[in-house]
């Protein structure tokens, strides 16, 4: 493996670079597709939990996906939905 | 050969960063360092020095902009004192963390409370583990050559260096300084080179956080913890002595003047008797050796020009054949002595060194210290049969500790 030839920490901004946050969770988020707007509507809308997210780890797609690896379960999402369709899930569950 | 100027030390300071070209300056006036600030804004208003002045609202800040300044590849000068430099703690420590050549004079001043504008050397001392180079200097002529080499120095091993000079004592008193030709100067220290430059091309992230452990980042390279960074900044400034005596050598071929590397030397020859000091108390100290000499005492002096990284290897060796050394300190740890005692104990703990000590704390809060007195200090020290190392108090020059 190459050796860091740094003299002071940096690094180049990429996804992963501060490692694979998402081990850090203890709850995890789970949409229900039946509530969640863009998945109901099969169109752009609301997308107030890839607005609100923090970590930047919520993809604004159809349907919504949410990245694992990195998301620490903070539970914004699931306090901005306006449909409650995000609840947060014991991971140990 | 420059010509001669009859300056103060604070117009020696700001000539020494106008000759080195500085790209920014930022700093915020306080007492003994007033002057310094001024002249630089003068300097960058009237347009003999092409700078920015960035002015800000405290040390804190401009300690802050310097860094800032400094990592997208400016060359970048501050000054300040006492409670002003102590405002700076925690940004001093980052400046050193992210290795960043930054030059700064400290005006040496006493620190509050109780107040005092006058000279001491706690202000500097008490920043003795930031991770920055200290230099002390004896007169300003001084100054002036060890702001210019103190560039050199940073830029080569990638540390901050502080530039200390006793405030009024040489701040606001007047000497002959002699000027170095600018082109000559630009000759012996080329352009700043950066280790790397924050810039919209080349977006990074600086001094995100470490962890304990060492770790892989995406592109494969092991990156190291926060121990391997700390490492790497001790490893610099052991290997700084040798870079700092290189520069000194190379100035002294350049413009004639020596001011010695790590240390210089009065009279040390063939003294059993060695007063040491950082500074102007140092320069003192010739004076008071040289009335000791008349009277057939055979003393000289090592003066302490850089602090930081200690000078362990060349004080073992001006050390060698003393019996008896006195430190004169401007600063204490409070609670035990002063800090350069200590060091030299240290330093030659397992040495052929078996010199007694006597540690004087002098000159706080500008008291005035003079030859005589420290005559008179070397004499006491030199007479007292009495000498139990295990309680070997620091003596209070001229103060009433009764």
């Amino acid at each position: 493996m190459k050796k860091d030839e740094n003299i002071s920490a940096m690094c180049d901004p990429a996804v992963g670079e501060a490692g694979k946050t998402g081990d850090w969770r203890s709850v995890r988020p789970v949409i229900d597709q039946n509530k969640c707007i863009p998945c109901i509507k099969k169109k752009p809308a609301c997308f107030l939990c890839w607005l609100y997210c923090p970590e930047g780890v919520v993809k604004a797609s159809i349907p919504v996906e949410i990245d694992l690896e990195y998301c620490k379960g903070c539970g914004i999402c699931a306090e901005e939905c306006p449909p409650k369709a995000i609840s947060m899930v014991r991971e140990d569950k | 050969m420059g010509s001669v100027s009859i300056i103060t030390g604070n117009q020696a300071a700001a000539l020494g960063a106008k000759l080195s070209n500085v790209q920014v300056v930022a700093a915020y006036p306080i007492t003994p360092q007033s002057q310094l600030a001024e002249l630089l804004s003068q300097y960058v208003e009237s347009g003999a020095l092409k700078a920015e002045y960035v002015r800000v609202e405290g040390e804190h800040s401009a300690m802050t902009v310097c860094i800032s300044a400094s990592t997208v590849g400016a060359r970048v000068f501050t000054a300040t004192s006492a409670n002003g430099l102590l405002y700076m703690h925690e940004q001093l420590h980052w400046a050193a963390g992210s290795r960043l050549p930054i030059v700064m004079c400290c005006v040496n001043r006493g620190v509050g409370a109780p107040w005092s504008i006058f000279n001491d050397q706690q202000d500097s001392f008490s920043q003795r583990d930031t991770g920055w180079i200290q230099i002390y200097c004896r007169n300003n002529q001084e100054i002036l050559d060890s702001v210019i080499q103190a560039y050199r120095i940073a830029e080569e091993v990638y540390a901050p260096v502080m530039v200390c000079y006793d405030g009024f004592v040489l701040s606001h008193t007047m000497m002959p300084v002699e000027m170095p030709e600018a082109g000559a100067v630009e000759k012996f220290l080329p352009p700043y080179k950066p280790h790397s430059i924050l810039s919209p091309d080349n977006p990074k992230t600086i001094n995100s956080v470490l962890f304990p452990g060492r770790r892989e980042n995406t592109q494969g390279v092991l990156c190291d913890g926060f121990m391997e960074m700390r490492y790497k900044l001790q490893a610099a400034l052991e290997n700084a002595p040798a870079v700092i005596k290189k520069v000194s050598s190379e100035y002294t071929q350049a413009f004639g003047r020596d001011h010695g590397g790590m240390l210089w030397e009065y009279k040390s020859g063939d003294a059993d008797i060695l007063v040491t000091g950082l500074g102007s108390v140092a320069s003192e100290a010739t004076v008071a050796v040289d009335i000791l000499r008349e009277e057939g005492i055979k003393a000289g002096v090592i003066g302490i020009r850089v602090y930081r990284p200690f000078p362990r290897a060349d004080a073992v060796k001006a050390f060698e054949n003393a019996r008896h050394i006195i430190v004169l300190e401007k600063s204490i740890s409070y609670g035990y002595e002063g800090g350069l005692c200590s060091d030299l104990k240290g330093a030659f703990y397992g040495t052929g060194i078996k010199a007694a000590f006597d540690n004087f704390i002098v000159g706080l809060g500008g008291r005035d210290v003079k030859a005589r007195e420290i005559v008179d200090a070397v004499k006491s020290s030199i007479s007292s049969a009495e000498r139990d190392p295990s309680n070997a108090k620091p003596k209070w020059l001229n103060c009433f500790t009764g």
